[in-house]
């Protein structure tokens, strides 16, 4: 169920700005791995090329490759929303649709690709909110909004709806800084279920987050601002916070600047 | 460097002052609501007041065919249908395609195109209404030897319209918020169908309070209907030939007339027209509104 992503010597652009440049990165199956550093080093951006949602910003394009179990995601012939289909992403705000129902919300991946028998579905939104972490809590309520439940629930709402298209990869772009310590709490915990079965990426302005949750760390640096960010140092997450290699690594962790 | 006073007696004094300038501000705002409603109200009281004497069941079923100067009698039954029909050709014209260009404009819009395309869009909308009736009688009635019609008055109409539908939906389909996009996009949804049923849906509210909003300004035009309905005073369904009424068309000829009796039909007509207004306005909340989830 969960697939190695290999990233070859990634750069991406907006325009004629340069924002990630060279970055190499192995990613292991059944692992957390975070994706740390400072702002606008490029670790949100180069999530973003592991899906192809980087594309999707008028102006933005990206050289290097990624594979995904060997396969080219951005080979001929390989459609983007076949590949977001097996790689999918949870995103830094909670943003379930506003027109649709929990239970539409968790199913709209599948209900907006076709699938239309109503066990099938009910039986999904049920596994992908057990999943998430969130049944007990809206079972009674799957036909109200998704808007009306609070932050943590919502982006619990957002895992369950990821989940929900059964993908081999789940990338999470700062899916706690909106959050409060309770719910980050919550959703920490779910992360280390979710790597049972998933590939988990995770983008984190929060060291501390990064060490509790993730098996492989790799830290992201920018020499300066309108600079291309670069990836510095990747290890083992106990390896990096407590021996990393680079000096950069090391400023950064002790929280001598970012 | 001055010392700032922080004493108490001090804090209290610009305290004070603070809650005498909300007073004033809450008044002056509410003022303003009251100005702004007054013309409203006397337009509505007025109206109402001077339509109710000739309005009536007789008035809602008959049309002006062989009445007599002096005579009560007649209605604006043919001009209801003249209106509804030519609006409607309107809207069948604009909506869809006003909605489409909006989406385009929004969705995929980049580059010299756009820019082209809304600056013609805003050319658009400030085209005076009687050179849409003028362009249309130029091209379809005199050029293409069509002739006055219903159909030539809804196609000035959807010259008007155009515009406005574009706008309004461009504006409602940017408020929603990119985050819904790339939230759909993420789980491998197409682009067309992310804007079918994530984007339009999440809009719809704003989108209808825009089409409705045109609606009622072309309902009521008047000066493009002279060049391309002509005005008539039987009643004619058939929108694709000959001369129709409209209920504009039939205020405008109503109170040129110097007797009292036309001039409470014009009034009656100005009703009914505010009413139908009302009416599709009040529709198109309660179906926009069944989009709405209960928290």
């Amino acid at each position: 169920m969960s697939k190695r992503i290999e990233a070859d010597d990634v750069s991406a652009w907006f325009g004629a700005f340069k924002a990630v440049e060279g970055v190499s990165l192995t990613i292991e199956p059944k692992q957390v791995t975070a994706l740390i550093g400072p702002s606008g080093c490029g670790k949100s951006t180069f999530i973003r090329t592991l899906n192809r949602m980087h594309e999707v910003t008028p102006g933005a394009r990206m050289e290097g490759s990624v594979t995904l179990d060997d396969e080219d995601i951005y080979g001929p012939g390989v459609d983007a929303t076949t590949v977001r289909r097996t790689i999918g992403m949870v995103f830094q705000r909670p943003n379930p649709f506003p027109t649709m129902s929990i239970r539409d919300n968790v199913a709209a991946g599948l209900r907006l690709n076709g699938v239309r028998k109503r066990a099938t579905l009910d039986e999904v939104v049920e596994r992908s909110l057990r999943g998430a972490g969130l049944w007990d809590e809206v079972k009674d309520r799957l036909g109200k909004a998704g808007a009306g439940l609070s932050g943590g629930q919502q982006q619990r709402l957002c895992i369950a709806r990821a989940i929900a298209v059964e993908p081999e990869v789940l990338l999470m772009d700062e899916p706690c800084s909106a959050l409060d310590p309770v719910s980050t709490l919550i959703i920490e915990d779910l992360i280390s279920e979710l790597k049972d079965r998933y590939t988990v990426v995770i983008v984190t302005h929060n060291m501390q987050q990064a060490a509790r949750v993730s098996d492989v760390t790799a830290f992201f640096n920018l020499a300066g601002a309108g600079e291309p960010g670069r990836l510095v140092e990747v290890g083992d997450t106990p390896t990096i916070f407590t021996k990393p290699q680079d000096e950069r690594t090391e400023a950064y962790i002790t929280g001598r600047f970012g | 460097m001055t010392a700032i006073d922080t004493s108490l007696a001090a804090r209290a004094s610009s305290f004070d002052r603070r809650r005498l300038t909300n007073s004033v501000a809450t008044v002056l705002i509410g003022l303003c609501i009251v100005l702004a409603l007054i013309p409203l109200g006397l337009v509505l009281t007025y109206t109402i007041s001077k339509g109710s004497r000739a309005i009536g069941v007789g008035f809602l079923s008959h049309s002006m065919r062989n009445v007599t100067p002096l005579s009560g009698a007649g209605g604006a039954y043919h001009s209801i249908i003249g209106t509804v029909e030519q609006v409607l050709i309107a809207s069948v014209i604009s909506v869809p395609l006003g909605l489409m260009v909006a989406i385009y404009l929004v969705e995929y819009g980049r580059g010299r195109l756009a820019a082209t395309v809304r600056f013609f869009v805003d050319v658009m909308t400030g085209v005076p209404s009687i050179v849409a009736g003028l362009f249309i009688y130029a091209f379809w009635v005199i050029g293409l030897h069509k002739g006055f019609s219903g159909l030539a008055a809804g196609l000035a109409l959807s010259v008007l319209m155009l515009p406005v539908v574009i706008r309004s939906s461009e504006e409602m389909l940017k408020l929603v918020p990119d985050e819904l996009r790339e939230a759909s996009l993420a789980l491998a949804v197409p682009r067309w169908k992310t804007i079918l049923r994530v984007v339009l849906p999440t809009a719809s509210a704003g989108l209808t309070t825009g089409v409705m909003l045109a609606v009622g300004r072309v309902t009521g035009e008047t000066a493009p209907l002279l060049l391309t309905a002509f005005g008539f005073d039987s009643i004619h369904t058939d929108p694709l030939r000959g001369p129709q009424s409209g209920l504009p068309l039939f205020v405008f000829a109503q109170a040129r007339s110097s007797f009292q009796v036309a001039i409470d039909r014009a009034w009656a007509g100005a009703l009914t027209l505010i009413a139908i207004v009302l009416v599709l306005t009040v529709i198109a909340r309660v179906l926009a509104g069944r989009n709405r989830l209960a928290a």
